[in-house]
């Protein structure tokens, strides 16, 4: 018998339902769950002024379609659940460094994003106590914050002996610019803009969280013709970036043509938003209560033509490079994660589908369009670079099939359901399958309506550590494709 | 082999044909550079209430907008009453000088971006640096976009390097966080000089969306000297070559 609140996928509850149980029977109700098969979605503390502080845990997949919310109290310290819940070590280090509530027992504890502690005292970015390796043949290799390429900034410590690296270690939070501490206190104009740029290539993911979780606040019911829109756009979203991932992939291996290809199509994908909208992420499409922009019958004509061109033109250059044994052997075998890990780690999305993990929001906890309207979920089970590619290009194949149903049969009626203020004492979680994997918003209000805890974990929260697994015994030189297998987001992670 | 061949046949040739050209079209949605109309301030009331980083603002009488804080998300527009912002689908927006961001009513010409030095050191090759220094990854998208095939920037001898020590300057964009201040400093130093830095976007100009975050520092002039500014959230890449080629003199400035 556990005490776990079970809610739908972005249905709102009062906050004063959230269930609060001692540490004890929280730490054990949780590792049990996670040991049972369910994930850790999110893990934080809340500190408020009025009340003492409490954690909060959300976990996924302990019961069908529903979302499991538990909370207690918490003092100064606890014992960390890290040791026996390999999921919650990121979790935990980002508690300690934001509230300075120490897991005691963490293996591992330094922070993740280098902020200004608690006390003011602000650490370097990129200096901490690192795993090292000792012995007179083993060297250290350094890279970062800033990269070769035009990438966002984040530090690699690489622990090697010859060529082959024992441990990497990822060193994060160059992008840190105050997001989830701006939102507290709002929703205000600046709202949607934070969430459009959480991560600028998941505009629409994080957008469609953030509404569905404002909507669930303010009791918003959003018409049918909207869900389909947004539903579009999301495809479109993944359209895009899984096509320029894969052509990415085939420049780290010197597959050139498929890369030059590849980088031009997702910016055909792209245009297909900004045609939407005006602009190539998705900007200023969604918002709560619907959509801000009509799709009327002659666009869906324009975007129907060109999704054809498109996918004409990536299945031949994705397929050339699939065909091509070269490339092939520079993937299969390259930075190979087992199931049994990336359940572990509580890895997500087409990473953790491409280690034969089988989840996928739109189908466990559908919401909006997917619940009318299946995507089938493409697993794969090598773990390997070559499955990360793989599952991208089954993703693609079904998400081209998804968008055009959805443009042949838009439903007719209104786009935008004009939102009314958030109810007082309300809290939801809202859950997103973006491109990445699961995007978490975690929010509640005060006895004003405001924001009290507004929680945003990225895909790539789950998933930075898992880049570092996979490193384990590989060759240096083998860095920039598996970087480029699981391309995280630093800013989404940093926030 | 005969496979790529295929494909390649198949693919066609994408380059477009811009500046020689026409430039690609922009969707009829598109949010370029705004207009002001003359009108009465009170009507300006709502639209400056809406308004998330104050872009839009008054001065003496009359509105002013600054591009170089402007997200161009026309909440403006929708909240005003008499139609005194709009905005057009133009995507001509970089600038020299900081203070020519700012738009007043009647001013619709753009703003010169040529930079005398550049034009007579970097006309026919621009090795630029990247460095990200904050922001949320879509103005470094736009900028790699430049790198494909449809826009081939390399045509123009312009490109990203891998190195400081092997850059002409500075192409930077986001806000600069509080843990990117030492990164940007070293990497400017480690330029070899004459050098030049783009500030790309709204972040690297005022803060974007961030602006008086403390994690911040609100762009990046505060740290290194800026030669051109480029608005936008992202700016489109339209907007980024057409204002890398006219500050390199590559490109007329239009009168
Ligand atoms: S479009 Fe620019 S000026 Fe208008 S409200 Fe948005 S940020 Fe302000």
């Amino acid at each position: 018998m556990s005490d776990f609140l079970h809610v739908y996928n972005a249905h709102a509850f009062p906050a004063a339902d959230c269930p609060q149980v001692d540490f004890e029977t929280f730490r054990r109700q949780v590792v049990e769950a996670v040991a049972g098969g369910a994930r850790l979605a999110v893990l934080t503390a809340q500190q408020a002024a009025s009340q003492d502080s409490r954690l909060i845990a959300v976990l996924m997949g302990l019961e069908a379609e529903r979302l499991s919310v538990l909370s207690c109290p918490v003092g100064s310290s606890y014992a960390a659940l890290t040791p026996q819940c390999p999921a919650a070590h990121w979790f935990e280090r980002e508690i300690a460094e934001q509230t300075g509530i120490q897991p005691a027992g963490h293996p591992w504890l330094k922070p993740i994003r280098f902020i200004p502690g608690p006390q003011g005292s602000a650490p370097l970015p990129g200096v901490a106590d690192m795993f090292g390796m000792a012995g007179s043949e083993v060297h250290e290799v350094a890279v970062g914050p800033v990269h070769a390429g035009v990438i966002e900034p984040g530090h690699f410590r690489f622990q090697c002996h010859g060529e082959t690296v024992y441990h990497l270690e990822i060193l994060l939070g160059y992008q840190h610019r105050g997001v989830e501490r701006a939102l507290r206190g709002g929703p205000d104009r600046r709202t949607r803009h934070y969430m459009e740029t959480l991560a600028g290539d998941t505009t629409i993911g994080h957008a469609h969280t953030w509404c569905r979780a404002t909507e669930a606040l303010a009791g918003t019911r959003v018409p049918a013709r909207a869900q389909a829109i947004r539903g579009l756009a999301a495809e479109l979203e993944r359209l895009a970036n899984h096509i320029g991932d894969l052509g990415a992939l085939a420049g780290d291996v010197g597959f050139l043509p498929t890369q030059s290809y590849c980088g031009r199509i997702r910016g055909d994908v792209l245009n297909m938003t900004a045609a939407l909208c005006g602009n190539r992420f998705g900007r200023g499409l969604l918002c709560p209560g619907g959509v801000a922009f009509d799709v009327d019958g002659p666009l869906a004509e324009e975007l129907l033509r060109r999704l054809e061109r498109i996918s004409t033109d990536a299945g031949g250059a994705i397929e050339l490079m699939f065909r091509t044994p070269s490339v092939l052997a520079r993937m299969e075998g390259v930075g190979a994660l087992s199931t049994e890990t990336a359940r572990q780690i509580g890895l997500v999305g087409p990473a953790a589908r491409a280690c034969g993990v089988d989840i996928d929001v739109r189908r466990d906890q559908p919401y909006s369009i997917y619940r009318f309207s299946h995507i089938p979920v493409c697993t794969w089970s090598d773990g390997d670079c070559f499955a990360r590619a793989y599952v991208r290009w089954l993703e693609i194949q079904h998400s081209l099939t998804f968008v055009k149903e959805q443009l042949r049969s838009l439903p007719a009626g209104a786009i935008c359901q004009p939102p009314q203020p958030l109810r007082a004492g309300q809290m939801t979680v809202a859950v997103v399958e973006g491109w990445r994997g699961q995007i978490v918003h975690l929010v509640s209000t005060d006895a004003a309506g405001r924001f009290d805890l507004y929680k945003v974990v990225d895909p790539s929260f789950y998933n930075w550590f898992g880049l570092a697994c996979v490193l384990r015994g590989q060759q240096i030189s083998d860095f920039p494709l598996c970087n480029k297998s699981f391309n995280l987001s630093y800013c989404g992670h940093d926030l | 082999m005969f496979d790529i061949v295929r494909t390649r046949w198949r693919q066609k040739y994408q380059t477009m044909a811009w500046p020689d050209g026409p430039p690609p079209a922009l969707p009829a949605r598109f949010a370029g550079r705004p207009r002001l109309a003359a009108g009465p301030v009170e009507n300006l009331r709502d639209a400056l209430a809406a308004c998330p980083t104050g872009a839009l603002d008054v001065a003496e009488g009359q509105g002013r907008l600054d591009l170089g804080k402007c997200l161009f998300c026309r909440a403006c527009q929708q909240a005003c009453s008499d139609g005194q912002v709009s905005f057009t689908t133009e995507h001509q927006m970089a600038a020299r000088q900081r203070q020519d961001l700012v738009i007043r009513p009647g001013q619709d010409s753009p703003a010169p971006a040529r930079h005398e030095l550049a034009a007579r050191l970097f006309s026919r090759s621009l090795k630029l640096r990247q460095v990200s220094a904050g922001g949320c990854n879509a103005c470094e998208a736009d900028c790699n976009v430049l790198s494909t095939l449809a826009w081939d920037m390399g045509r123009f001898g312009i490109q990203f390097v891998a190195s400081p020590r092997h850059a002409d300057g500075l192409l930077i964009t986001g806000p600069v966080t509080r843990n990117m201040q030492l990164a940007l400093r070293k990497t400017y130093d480690a330029v070899p000089g004459p050098k030049i830095v783009i500030a790309s976007g709204a972040c690297a100009i005022s803060g974007g969306p961030y602006a008086g975050h403390a994690e911040q520092s609100d762009g990046c002039a505060a740290a290194v000297p800026v030669d051109l500014f480029i608005p936008g959230c992202p700016p489109h890449p339209l907007t980024i070559l057409d204002g890398l080629l006219r500050f390199v003199g590559r490109l007329e400035e239009r009168e």
